[in-house]
């Protein structure tokens, strides 16, 4: 697709919103699982990690004490591994032991569900949580699989050809999230 | 990636994905469950036509934890001593749809051929004299983690020794390959009758004199004298092979604080290793073996994780 046929990208989410939206996800998880106790948070790479350490750092705030965070790569358990050239593998670093934790799952957008799918295998090679969450900083519907998300920051209306994009300080200098029409 | 089959094949980028992706693949060994989903449905065939207990066995290990299928093929036991020639057990095995084959064989240039041959993708795991990338591969991962451990991270102005029979040795061109795309400086230690011809147009640094480049190398790699060698009138005896190319414990207190000790294995203690430096706090031995079934899991993923077009993403 040539290039001036793309919209320019429409900012959703300011940077005041977004940590908003972070605010949010920390007290939905903390009222669900009824305070931070055996909370794990796995962030899914690349912006996934960043999130989880922030949601991480919210809710030592709130709840005054610390929990532990890591980062879970998917690459290997994709269902599309083979319909792509290789995939560059992320890094997978697990603190303690998954056993009998709440696993919680952090990605920056929730679309087909499929990453989180692969996730679910990644998570039972590792061990086994008493539960499995999932925190997302947006929805943007289009689910293939019978996935839901526990905390989400933003649910937007998109069509199935818009790109949504989560920038992020730590990965990408600016906290936004954008929405274009088209190509890349 | 289509092939691993020289050291020389791989760009600077390619290497250092092998080596990032060798870190996590590391992590699994630690894991309760040694399982990674990536090669599902693959089949890799291990052919080896020569004895290897380290190579054989990790490569095999290396693709069941990527949940491919492996399959080994020795020599013996198989068509070939029915006189099969390579090149037929190759399609015999190709038209049964494996993935890969990874491939050792005495002689030098049967695997490049083999590829040839095939659809499949091939690694090679030693052929002859020529090359043995994925062991130059491991020996860089334990080195690079070697250098992370001492806040000296990065190849340019390192020193790495490589010492011994180098007339005979796959994993010192291997090696010589590797470092020039690395950008770290090699300098090759052998006596005159181990230098193999032509040995000054590698590029690299040759000596006789192990006492005269010992105390400024960063890593001293030390390769096996192999045994048939011994009684071939490359050296007098193996006592004075030890002394003049021995890692003795006199030479091991003279090697830098930082310095460490490469050696491919299988080893020959009291030849061109001496039990003190085999076991010393500075030597990479076993972390040279435990890096063998990452580095070969990182491979395998490079070479069969994604679509047939190959390519990176």
């Amino acid at each position: 697709m040539p290039a001036d046929s793309t919209d320019p990208a429409r900012v959703i989410i300011d940077s005041d919103e977004l940590g908003r939206a972070l605010a949010r996800m920390a007290h939905q998880l903390l009222e669900a699982n009824h305070g931070a106790e055996n909370l794990l948070l796995l962030g899914i790479p690349t912006r996934g990690v960043p999130l989880a350490r922030r949601l991480a750092g919210l809710i030592a705030e709130i709840e005054d004490r610390t929990v532990p965070v890591g980062s879970l790569d998917i690459t290997m358990y994709r269902d599309d591994l083979r319909r792509n050239p290789t995939r560059v593998v992320g890094r997978t670093d697990v603190p303690g032991s998954v056993d009998d934790a709440v696993v919680v799952l952090v990605d920056d957008v929730l679309y087909s569900g499929r990453t989180i799918a692969a996730a679910f295998d990644a998570v039972r090679d590792l061990g086994r949580p008493r539960a499995v969450r999932l925190a997302v900083l947006v929805d943007r519907g289009h689910r293939e699989l019978p996935i839901a998300a526990d905390a989400v920051g933003r649910r937007i209306q998109t069509a199935a050809d818009e790109r949504v994009r989560v920038r992020l300080a730590e990965t990408d200098g600016v906290d936004e999230v954008t929405i274009s029409r088209g190509a890349l | 990636m289509k092939h691993l089959l020289s050291a020389a094949d791989l760009t600077l980028d390619e290497v250092n994905g092998i080596l990032d992706l060798a870190e996590e693949m590391h992590q699994v060994q630690t894991r309760p469950v040694k399982k990674l989903p990536a090669l599902r449905g693959r089949t890799v065939v291990n052919m080896f036509f020569e004895d290897s207990t380290r190579t054989r066995s990790s490569f095999e290990i290396a693709g069941k934890w990527l949940s491919a299928d492996t399959i080994n093929v020795s020599g013996k036991g198989s068509s070939t001593s029915k006189g099969e020639s390579l090149r037929d057990t190759m399609l015999t095995l190709d038209a049964m749809g494996v993935d890969a084959f990874v491939i050792r064989h005495s002689s030098s240039g049967a695997v490049a051929q083999a590829a040839g041959w095939v659809k499949a993708h091939v690694v090679n795991a030693g052929d002859g004299q020529h090359e043995h990338p994925t062991q130059a591969l491991l020996d860089a991962y334990a080195m690079r983690r070697h250098f992370r451990e001492h806040d000296a991270e990065g190849w340019a102005g390192k020193r790495i020794a490589i010492v011994g029979d180098l007339l005979h040795s796959r994993v010192v061109r291997s090696n010589v390959l590797l470092h020039r795309t690395l950008g770290s400086e090699v300098v090759l230690v052998a006596p005159p009758t181990l230098l193999p011809t032509g040995v000054e147009t590698w590029g690299c640094e040759v000596t006789s004199d192990f006492d005269a480049v010992l105390g400024e190398c960063d890593i001293v790699m030390m390769l096996r004298v192999q045994r048939e060698r011994m009684a071939g009138g490359f050296f007098p005896t193996p006592r004075e092979y030890a002394d003049g190319y021995g890692l003795t414990l006199e030479r091991l207190e003279r090697l830098k604080d930082d310095a460490a000790i490469c050696h491919p294995g299988p080893m020959n203690r009291g030849v061109e290793i001496s039990s003190e430096a085999a076991d010393a706090a500075n030597s990479l031995v076993l972390e040279q073996v435990a890096a063998g079934v990452a580095v070969r899991m990182s491979v395998l993923y490079h070479l069969l994780g994604g679509s047939d077009e190959g390519g990176q993403a």
